[in-house]
Order: structure tokens, then sequence, then C-alpha cells
């Protein structure tokens, strides 16, 4: 039984978070200017346009394409990319035969240094639960129909590897430099659930 | 000190059911949509500092809420309720003391709980991160048959249920890391072997499951030669 009173005693959620701020700033455990430069560090600093970097690079330079598959942590710092989360990166490839996406089931595990903080659709009790028992399905119901001789590989990120998906270059784009190839590519085609569109 | 408490289980969703449709994806959806998700996202980053923990005993402060601190307060509302575990357990707070001054906050006239004693853990990694060098050969080879074990874990675990007893083979080889059952509840670090180790949804979920390779990676404690 549940005490319907309960529901309503519960805390507001901005509220508690701002009490839980005061108390510690009042403390001196925890410096507001901190917390600032945290949350703008992921608000504009780290995000999917590295990832769109890194992407547009192993599609117009074979040997860092190469480089990236063989080891995605070496190859990403390369350009600057590590710190949380980024620990230690497998870089999977997506072909015409061939489609990988990427999970987390036990929390939202993800490569921040490459797409910055996950997005809602991520940390989703529906794509958590679902996209290691039937992503062709949940592909499909996020707008991403794959044909059925597309082999489907799922990468649950159970421990401190990360995943990142190196998309399919879309037709269309061999007349493209990389610095143009950037925009195309969305946080949505790295992790699996979209494709590049040209 | 540590809360070596068997996780509640509603963190561990893969193949359950009961979710509803996948979202479709919002185009350039902000990272904080509100301002108190960004301070709670900050906050929980700094509670592992205050606390003397880490990140796997912040996982198992997150995999011991109910299903209401989980999910009602979505994504930031969980790490804020995960946080105040961490701060809990190290005594750098009192419990109730965050209800109180919500409740202050709002025009209340509470009297809160003075602030305790704190009590850190007393345990230091051996090096930042949680990838370690191993003296011992892998005791797993690429294409071997494992099976993942079946245990009610005591406190944190990185073994999901939807793998335990199954059958499935290494695929990679991944560096060593932080064994997270003990690293989260300060009982040392066995840093060990982790394999990438391929299922089928056959084996996972029966005759007639959608067809895919389901890759997840394992700890060595938690393999055995099948």
């Amino acid at each position: 039984m549940t005490d319907p009173r309960a529901a309503d005693d519960r805390v507001p959620i901005a509220l508690r978070t701002q009490a839980l701020e005061q108390l510690l700033v009042e403390r001196g455990l925890v410096d507001p200017a901190v917390m600032d430069n945290f949350i703008k560090m992921y608000e504009t600093d780290v995000g999917p346009l590295n990832g769109a970097k890194v992407v547009a690079k192993a599609w117009t330079d074979p040997e860092y394409r190469s480089r990236l598959l063989a080891d995605g942590t070496a190859a990403v710092a390369e350009l600057g990319y590590k710190g949380s989360q980024g620990e230690h990166i497998v870089v999977v490839e997506n072909t015409p035969s061939l489609h990988n996406v990427v999970v987390c089931t036990l929390c939202s595990c993800y490569p921040w240094p490459l797409l910055g903080l996950p997005p809602s659709w991520y940390k989703d009790p529906a794509y958590r639960s679902r996209m290691v028992r039937e992503p062709r399905t949940v592909l499909a119901e996020m707008g991403l129909r794959l044909a059925d001789g597309v082999e489907i590989q799922v990468w649950d990120s159970s421990s401190e590897v990360r995943y990142f998906v190196l998309p399919e270059r879309p037709a269309g784009t061999a007349g493209l430099a990389e610095e143009d190839l950037v925009p195309l590519v969305t946080r949505d085609a790295m992790v699996g659930v979209a494709q590049v569109e040209p | 000190m540590s809360d070596v408490t068997p996780a509640s289980g509603i963190h561990d969703m893969g193949g359950t059911s009961g979710w509803g449709r996948a979202p479709v994806p919002e185009r350039d959806e902000p990272p904080f949509k509100q301002p108190w998700e960004a301070r709670a996202f900050a906050m929980a980053l700094l509670s592992m500092r205050m606390s003397g923990t880490n990140l796997d005993a912040f996982r198992h402060a997150l995999s011991r809420l109910g299903r209401a601190d989980y999910i009602d307060d979505g994504y930031y509302g969980r790490w804020l309720h995960g946080a105040e575990n961490l701060l809990r357990d190290s005594s750098i707070i009192a419990p109730g003391t965050v209800e109180a001054r919500a409740a202050n906050l709002s025009g209340g006239l509470v009297e809160e709980p003075s602030a305790p004693e704190p009590a850190r853990p007393d345990y230091k990694p051996t090096a930042a991160g949680s990838i370690r060098t191993v003296e011992d050969p892998p005791r797993f080879s690429v294409g071997q048959r494992v099976r993942a074990k079946r245990f009610e874990p005591p406190g944190h675990t990185r073994l999901p249920r939807y793998v335990m007893g199954h059958l499935g083979t290494v695929v990679g080889p991944r560096p060593a890391q932080v064994l997270p059952d003990t690293h989260a509840h300060f009982q040392g670090e066995n840093a060990q072997w982790v394999y990438t180790v391929r299922f089928d949804p056959e084996e996972l979920y029966g005759p007639g499951a959608e067809r895919f390779a389901l890759n997840i990676d394992l700890y060595e404690d938690y393999l055995e030669a099948a």
C-alpha cells in the first residue's frame, strides 16, 4: 500500500536542488563559481560538434579512419578530445550491411568528450530497456527503418569503455570538404539511432 | 560510510518491459532544459569529491533509489537524490536536513538538524580513473564460450540481470579496470580484465527473439568458462 499523502509530501525537485546548494555553499563545501564552470563546459564547450569533427576527418582522411578504428582513444586525443567519460573509446563503423547502436542499460554512460551530455531519449527507460531486446523495432519507432538484410550490433556500455559510432558517409557528398561535412553529422547518428543525411 | 545494500533493481532496465514506445529524438535538445537540472548536475559531480567517494559509489547511490526518486524527478533529479545519498553516507549532511531547508525556503519555520561530524571513507584509489595494469594474463580468450554468472549481488554490480546465467562468446579483450562491485564499497580495486561478450538474443529471450547481436562489457569475475 502506498500512502496517498506521500506523493504530496515530496519536495518539488527544483526547490530540493536549491535547498541542497544553499546548505553546501553555507558550509563552504561547494563554490558556486566552480559549479558554474562545470555547467558552462557542458553547455557550450563539450558537445556533439566534437564528435562531428572526428567523423568528418575519418571520412576524408583514410589514415585517420584506420587509426580511429584501431585505437579510438588515441585518435580522438589527436583532436584534443579526452577527459571524464572518455577514458577508453572504441569506435564501431557502420556500413551498408552493418548497423551499430549504443545503449547503457544500467545508467546512461555516454562518451562525454565527443558528444557532451546525453539527450533525453538516451536516458529514457524505453530506450534503455528495449534497445537490448528489440533494437530494430526501437530504431523504427525513433524514425530509422533499416532494411531487413542489415545486421544490427548493439553495444551495452556496462564498463568504463565508451562506444562511438562512425556513421556511413552519405551518397552525394564526395565533393564536400572536411569542414563542409561537419555540419551534416548529427548526435543521433553518432549513437546509432539515425543515419547522416546528405 | 559505505552503504553495502543491494540495489533497488529499478536501474537494471535491460530487457524489461512496460516502458512504452521509444521517444522520437528532438532536434538540438539542450543539455539542461531547466536551470535546476544544471545545478543538480554540478552538485552531483562535486558530491563525489565532497563525500570522499567515487563514481562507482555514485552509481550505487543511484541504484539504491526507490522508483519515485529514480523516475519521477527526471534524470537530474535522480542525480540529486544520488548525491544526497553519498553526502548522508559520509555524514556531510544529516538525514532530514534538505527537507527542513526546503520547508524553510518555502516560508516554514522548521528546526534544521545540525551538521554532523564528517565520516568519509578511509580509502584512496591507486591511480586516477578506472583503467589499471594487471600482471595476470587474461583468463578468457577471443572466441571462447563463457557464461555470465548468476548471483545476488550484496551491493553494487555492473552485471545486468538480463545476461545473468546466459552463454555468450568473448569477442574482444578490453583494458583491465577496477571492479565496481568492491570499489563502490571501498573494499579494494580488484583490478581485472574486462571482455566484450556477444550474446544471441534467442539465448537471452527465447525462440522468436528479434535477430541482432548483443555486445556487453563484462568483468572477469562475472564470467565462468562454459
